[in-house]
């Protein structure tokens, strides 16, 4: 773990697999402890510059680490994720430590409990180091809604990393933390892999518990891990997935081992590609490295034949109409009364209710709650709510049409590669639509990863979106192994 | 779906919203909800007559979720101390708030 000197602007370097971290665990070559302490160095170098972790959880996480170490010594059976140093977005919830989701609004909340997600890592062994930044609300396509500052990306301290999730995928391409957890409304898991070059999943609505999950769009949100090795996402997938009393939404589906799944060789698969993500608006040398991409698969042994998804178009709008309406009801509990932010200076309760959502709350997040709002209101909610909600249906059946023909669909992550800080601030709209690729599988339910797959002239990573039906993740994995072994 | 929002829209939303606009945030937000609002009607294009609307996924046939329904029974819930400590304004008991009637 060589610390680089400040003025760097690339920052990259590849976390050890699990296995590897195991088996230095095991032969008592690595303590737990050093490991977590040698992270704790790595972000106390980089994270002035990157502005990746928002707050650290050192006590607890020396204290995880202390207990792997000590069932090391003793020769005990290791849990499946000992002693690995892992970092939670900032929207999911630990006991006592701040839980900001990006937001003014939620300054100085300690939550008197654990997200499921992060207590299940926790009792796998995980060594959780600290909380990651994002975009407000996990709203936002770049990082820069963080009402904290935005996260530069490790490949180019110019560049975005993506968001909403983007320090969950700054951090590991960074190598501070050997994998994170993040959430995905409408590509927030996705897109930052892609922009900072890391895996990064997007499990089946219901798969992961929500519970603990500051909720954005409740039919939308998910649970999902980043990491740098397709296996080792599988892995985390494994540990966070199942059901959870806690959410009625949570699937009573048994979890397959996600990471033998994705030991299974690629060969004889069906990959579709969708005319309609390789059109207008792809980046030129993003299009090139899918390609590469494809004809990596097809050598592996996959079937690649068209596949049609004639409404993709209209997701953006849909996408963008559901999930605000969701977000004008999720986000009308801030109100300064049980927790967080309360505006000092308030006569009245109504008064107090409005200065502090005014004052806690970023131009963003208001935008998309005034959105929200205007199309539930009376007399619009036939026409856009209820529309939105028709068309979801359309573009979900057309994704299950497809998949009775293919096993998987492949596809650019994103229109570009890491667009420049600053660069689409100015207009929400132009944001909106980076998010064009990702936005049909949040609506639809499905699931997918985003795998690396080559970068442009410049250095910047592109990433490969691979989707598959409700609950196969397993192949959605075993496609995005034989990309990542095919070292584009 | 093509009206044009108005600023007495914006603030009758933001109303509703319990968002207080600052006088300078009024008209860029007004602008960049036209904007959204006139992309977003490119969805009149689609015919949609006869097509249910899909609010969850759990609605459709091979989606993961089954809105399982817990037993219910009676659990302990959040320690009221620990909840109470995070609250800006209580008496151990209740949060705390300004007067909701003025007199």
């Amino acid at each position: 773990m060589s610390s680089e000197a400040k003025a760097a602007e690339n920052y990259v370097e590849k976390p050890k697999t699990l296995a590897e971290l195991r088996a230095e665990f095991v032969s008592g070559q690595t303590k737990a402890v050093d490991l977590a302490a040698s992270y704790y160095d790595r972000i106390a170098s980089v994270n002035p510059r990157l502005n990746v972790y928002l707050s650290l959880t050192k006590e607890r996480a020396l204290e995880q680490a202390a207990r792997v170490d000590a069932l090391a010594a003793k020769g005990d059976p290791l849990p499946l994720l000992a002693g690995v140093p892992v970092g939670i977005k900032d929207v999911l919830v630990m006991k006592g430590a701040p839980a900001t989701a990006g937001s003014k609004i939620l300054e100085g909340y300690r939550p008197p409990y654990d997200a499921t997600a992060v207590a299940k890592l926790e009792a796998a062994g995980a060594v959780l180091l600290g909380k990651i930044n994002c975009d407000e609300f996990a709203m936002g396509s770049s990082n820069e809604n963080s009402a904290y500052g935005p996260v530069r990306n490790p490949v180019d301290t110019e560049r975005v990393p993506g968001g909403s999730s983007g320090g969950s995928a700054a951090a590991v391409a960074a190598n501070m933390a050997v994998a994170t957890l993040g959430s995905d409304t409408g590509g927030s898991i996705r897109q930052p892999a892609s922009f900072c070059g890391v895996v990064g999943v997007l499990p089946t609505y219901g798969r992961v518990s929500r519970y603990g999950l500051i909720a954005f769009a409740s039919s939308l949100d998910r649970v999902g891990p980043f990491a740098a090795h397709v296996r080792d996402a599988a892995t985390l997938l494994g540990v966070i997935a199942g059901n959870d009393p806690k959410d009625a939404t949570s699937s009573p589906a048994p979890v397959p081992d996600f990471a033998a799944e994705s030991d299974k060789p690629a060969e004889g698969l069906r990959i579709g590609v969708p005319a309609e993500y390789f059109a207008e608006g792809l980046d030129p040398e993003v299009r090139a490295a899918i390609e590469k991409g494809i004809a990596a698969l097809k050598a592996a042994g996959c079937t690649v034949k068209p596949v049609s998804l004639p409404n993709t178009k209209y997701a953006v709008p849909v996408y963008y109409l559901i999930a605000t309406a969701e977000a004008s009801a999720n986000l009308a509990r801030f109100d300064g009364v049980r927790y967080g932010y309360r505006s000092p200076a308030s006569e009245t309760l109504s008064d107090m209710y409005s200065h502090s959502r005014d004052e806690g709350f970023g131009a963003e997040v208001k935008r998309r709650i005034l959105l929200g709002t205007y199309a539930l209101s009376a007399g619009y909610y036939d026409a856009y709510y209820l529309k939105a909600q028709q068309v979801r249906r359309l573009l979900a059946e057309e994704y299950l049409r497809a998949f009775a023909e293919v096993d998987a669909i492949v596809t650019p992550t994103a229109p570009t590669a890491a667009f420049k800080l600053g660069e689409k601030t100015g207009d929400p709209l132009a944001m909106y639509l980076a998010d064009i690729y990702t936005v049909t599988a949040s609506l639809a339910g499905i699931c997918g990863v985003t795998v690396p797959c080559g970068k442009t002239a410049a250095g910047l990573p592109v990433g490969m979106q691979v989707l598959a039906a409700h609950l196969n993740e397993g192949t959605a994995f075993r496609v995005a192994r034989a990309v990542e072994a095919a070292g584009i | 779906m093509t009206t044009k929002v108005t600023v007495e829209d914006v603030k009758r939303v933001a109303e509703l919203a319990h968002l207080e606009l600052a006088p300078e945030e009024t008209p860029p937000m007004l602008h960049d909800l036209n904007a959204v609002l006139e992309y977003v009607a490119e969805l009149n294009e689609l015919d949609t007559s006869g097509v249910l609307p899909l609010a969850q996924v759990s609605e459709l046939e091979t989606a993961a979720t089954a809105s399982v329904v817990r037993a219910d029974q009676t659990l302990l819930s959040l320690d009221r101390a620990a909840v109470m400590q995070q609250a800006p304004e209580t008496d151990g008991v209740f949060f705390k708030v300004p007067k909701v009637i003025e007199r």
